[in-house]
């Protein structure tokens, strides 16, 4: 899982440093500096773990812990678009799942998980309070609604220029 | 104290305020079943997550059933701990936690030891009625250490071991739901964590989830090559338990059993760790005794306090957690170590044996030791010092497989040499007895003066953290003791913040020293078993002919005719060692 190194900005470190720093230091703000951290970097890699760790007198296992039972922390980085699907209730019975199959289809790549071009990734979500619009997809902060499976390539045609 | 009334299966009992029911229950001779629930007693661990669900019991007025370790007593409570509801469940819970587990049991390293067997023997689970998925993991093979996940029941006593007790911080439950496992931080092997190898986290897992590497089979192969010298050496704290795996009764000693155990299972020599222990003492003691000397003359630039380094499972700690303070613990090999040492040079030379066509075999009351003896430092070309670790159990394996039975065997004596050892070398195998021992001898050549009493029971006892004092003829010696790697972290950091008053301190990874090893018999949290071990060694020392480690005279006579002196340049070069910084970063804990 971590053969790969990340090299993290200096900046970025620095400005998580403050970040643990302003919670005190204290080991009980772990979930607080790593919803912080998750801001900064976009997503929890090893390497930020162990700054974490290290700044909160904790060790990485317990980090690595925490990070592993919330669903909201990732370890995966997000694509430049990250693609959310709603599969709530409403959503998911106006064929919400049908429509995630189709963006799995099309993207290659499985739910959590980036394009390798780093372009899109996929999450599902539950529930965005728009069920009137069900099904409801979301790229960044653009929201798509009564969304169908031949609407999925054109909400990605959008995104095709960059 | 507030007492509280309250009636478990119809009896009334009296307890403290603050009382679980599963402790009020125990008062009364009942014996809640529990398979997470751990309490050491004396040694202050104890671990409740109510998370197994297997102690749950009946509060009347209470709706749902009541885990029993986490929940306290109040008063007028009327418990049932076996009625039908109570049983149902319990029995609904083992068939879960059974149906999420491999039935490979006839051929489980834990078979027999094992707390879920028992379990399911005792409640006489007869089918699995639940059907599903199974978790399977990729089992990770470290040099000590096997951790087979499969067979995690999520007890986390291992991550409670790790974490607040030697506050090592390797393992952490991960993951929720069906995917929650115990593992190392990005699920990396033991191997590259910065596990210590300590063996902890296999002494208190009720499962075999996680064990000790076995060396059995290549025991067994080196004893059948005829080409081969077969030496072994047995620690200290292994004739203190290996008893145990025999029915006997904790704290029964079997060092002539052992012995004659040994020699009947076809090795040449059979010799002793505690030659090597007091040889440690000779080695360590005059170190001590020099950087004393020095700093009492007022040497700015020696290093105080001192710290023993026996323990494999501590040096590592420090290597990973104290990497710049390499230059305070002794730089004694340790007595495994100077016995392989000392076996494939002194001894092979003198039965003209080359030391490639010696093996030399362990028994250790510990896992680390596995790990000790594969360090590149402690071989010569590739030929280790000590060829193969095994731990008291494998012993216990090996001995029971070859159609002995250790109760009916005749005491015998070890073979001399290396077999002949004093009281002071005994004492390795539990808290404060390589302190004790290094006391004596420093004492004595320090002072010029014999001791009166060599029992310094000042430096005795089961407490996390002990202190002393000892009057080196006028100058007081001030001794700090410290079992578990958490209460080593506490003096190590009073030493880094410039506030250790301490001359010498000795530390033992373990919860009582090597009694309590990570290769030992299992404790199964029982704190009277390391008790009754540990008296057993003092009772050891007591009938010892000799007490102090520099008055053995296979001692005297290896270094008239080989060593020289104590820190001689051989001393230095077969019996010293240096320490390396595994990782530049501390790794930190709360």
């Amino acid at each position: 899982m971590t053969s790969i190194k990340v090299k993290l900005k200096e900046s970025d470190v620095q400005q998580l440093r403050e970040v643990a720093k302003s919670f005190g230091n204290k080991p009980g703000e772990l979930i607080n500096v790593l919803h912080k951290a998750q801001e900064i970097f976009g997503y929890l890699p090893a390497e930020v773990q162990e700054v974490v760790a290290e700044e909160l007198q904790v060790s990485v296992a317990k980090v690595y812990g925490v990070v592993t039972f919330y669903s909201f922390f990732t370890m995966l980085p997000k694509g430049r678009y990250p693609i959310s699907i709603c599969t709530g209730t409403a959503c998911y019975v106006r064929g919400a799942e049908k429509v995630l199959e189709e963006f799995k289809r099309i993207l290659k790549v499985p739910v959590g998980e980036t394009t390798p071009d780093g372009k899109f990734s996929i999450t599902c979500l539950r529930c965005v309070g728009a069920c009137g619009l069900a099904p409801v997809v979301m790229v960044g902060d653009k929201t798509y609604g009564r969304v169908t499976t031949d609407g999925v390539k054109d909400i990605l045609k959008e995104y095709e220029e960059d | 104290m507030e007492l509280i009334k309250l009636t478990i299966d119809n009896r009334p009992v009296e307890v403290e305020k603050g009382t679980t029911i599963f402790h009020a229950a125990k008062k009364l001779g009942i014996e809640i079943p529990t398979l997470c629930y751990m309490n050491l007693g004396d040694l202050n661990i104890e671990h409740k997550p109510g998370g197994c669900r297997v102690c749950v019991v009946e509060v009347e007025g209470r709706r749902n059933l009541a885990p029993s370790c986490a929940t306290e007593c109040t008063g007028d409570m009327v418990v049932h701990t076996h009625s039908m509801r109570v049983l149902n469940a319990r029995k609904t819970v083992l068939e879960l936690i059974l149906s999420d587990h491999p039935f490979d049991c006839l051929i489980c390293a834990k078979s027999g030891h094992c707390d879920l067997q028992n379990m399911a023997i005792k409640m006489g689970v007869r089918s699995i009625p639940f059907q599903g998925e199974k978790s399977t993991y990729k089992p990770d093979f470290s040099p000590a250490i096997i951790r087979e996940m499969d067979k995690c029941i999520m007890c986390r006593r291992c991550e409670t071991m790790c974490n607040d007790f030697q506050t090592v911080g390797v393992l952490s439950g991960i993951n929720r739901g069906f995917e929650a496992v115990v593992a190392p931080a990005f699920e990396r092997d033991l191997d590259h964590s910065e596990c210590t190898y300590c063996g902890q986290c296999v002494a208190v897992c009720p499962t075999g989830a996680l064990t000790e590497v076995d060396h059995t089979n290549q025991v067994v192969r080196a004893l059948a090559d005829p080409t081969k010298t077969v030496v072994v050496q047995t620690a200290p704290a292994v004739r203190a338990a290996l008893g145990e795996e025999f029915g006997m009764e904790p704290g029964t000693l079997v060092t002539g059993k052992m012995v004659s155990a040994l020699r009947r299972l076809g090795f040449d020599y059979v010799f002793d760790t505690d030659f090597a222990a007091d040889l440690t003492i000779m080695e360590e003691g005059t170190e001590l005794l020099d950087r004393l000397t020095r700093h009492l003359g007022g040497d700015k630039e020696v290093k105080l306090p001192m710290l023993t380094s026996c323990c494999p499972g501590w040096v590592n700690f420090f290597e990973y957690h104290f990497p710049d303070m390499l230059d305070i613990p002794s730089t004694a090999r340790s007595p495994q170590q100077m016995f392989g040492s000392i076996a494939k040079t002194y001894f092979a030379d003198k039965i003209k044996v080359d030391r490639k066509d010696m093996v030399v075999v362990s028994v250790m009351p510990c896992v680390a030791k596995k790990y000790e003896c594969t360090r590149e430092e402690f071989q010569v070309d590739g030929n280790p010092d000590v060829d193969f670790s095994i731990s008291t159990r494998e012993l216990a394996a090996l001995i029971k497989s070859s159609n002995l039975s250790l109760n009916d065997l005749p005491d015998e004596d070890f073979d001399k040499p290396m077999g002949e050892s004093t009281g002071a070398g005994v004492i390795f195998g539990t808290t404060g007895g390589v302190i004790e021992a290094a006391a004596r001898t420093a004492y004595e050549i320090h002072t010029g003066k014999t001791l009166e009493k060599v029992d310094f029971e000042q430096l005795r006892g089961l407490e996390g953290i002990r202190s002393a004092s000892i009057d080196f003829n006028g100058v007081d010696i001030h001794i700090g003791i410290a079992h578990g790697l958490g209460n080593a972290r506490k003096l190590l950091e009073e030493i880094k913040a410039g506030k250790s008053h301490y001359h010498a301190i000795e530390i033992m990874a373990c919860p009582s020293g090597c009694i309590g090893g990570g290769g030992q018999p299992l404790h199964h949290g029982n704190p009277d078993v390391l008790k009754a071990r540990q008296k057993a060694i003092y009772q050891e020392d007591a009938g010892k002919p000799i007490r102090k480690s520099h008055e053995n005279p296979y001692i005297k006579t290896l270094y008239e005719e080989f060593l020289g002196k104590p820190m001689s340049e051989k001393a230095h070069h077969l019996l010293h060692t240096h320490y390396f910084a595994k990782k530049d970063k501390k790794v930190l804990l709360d």
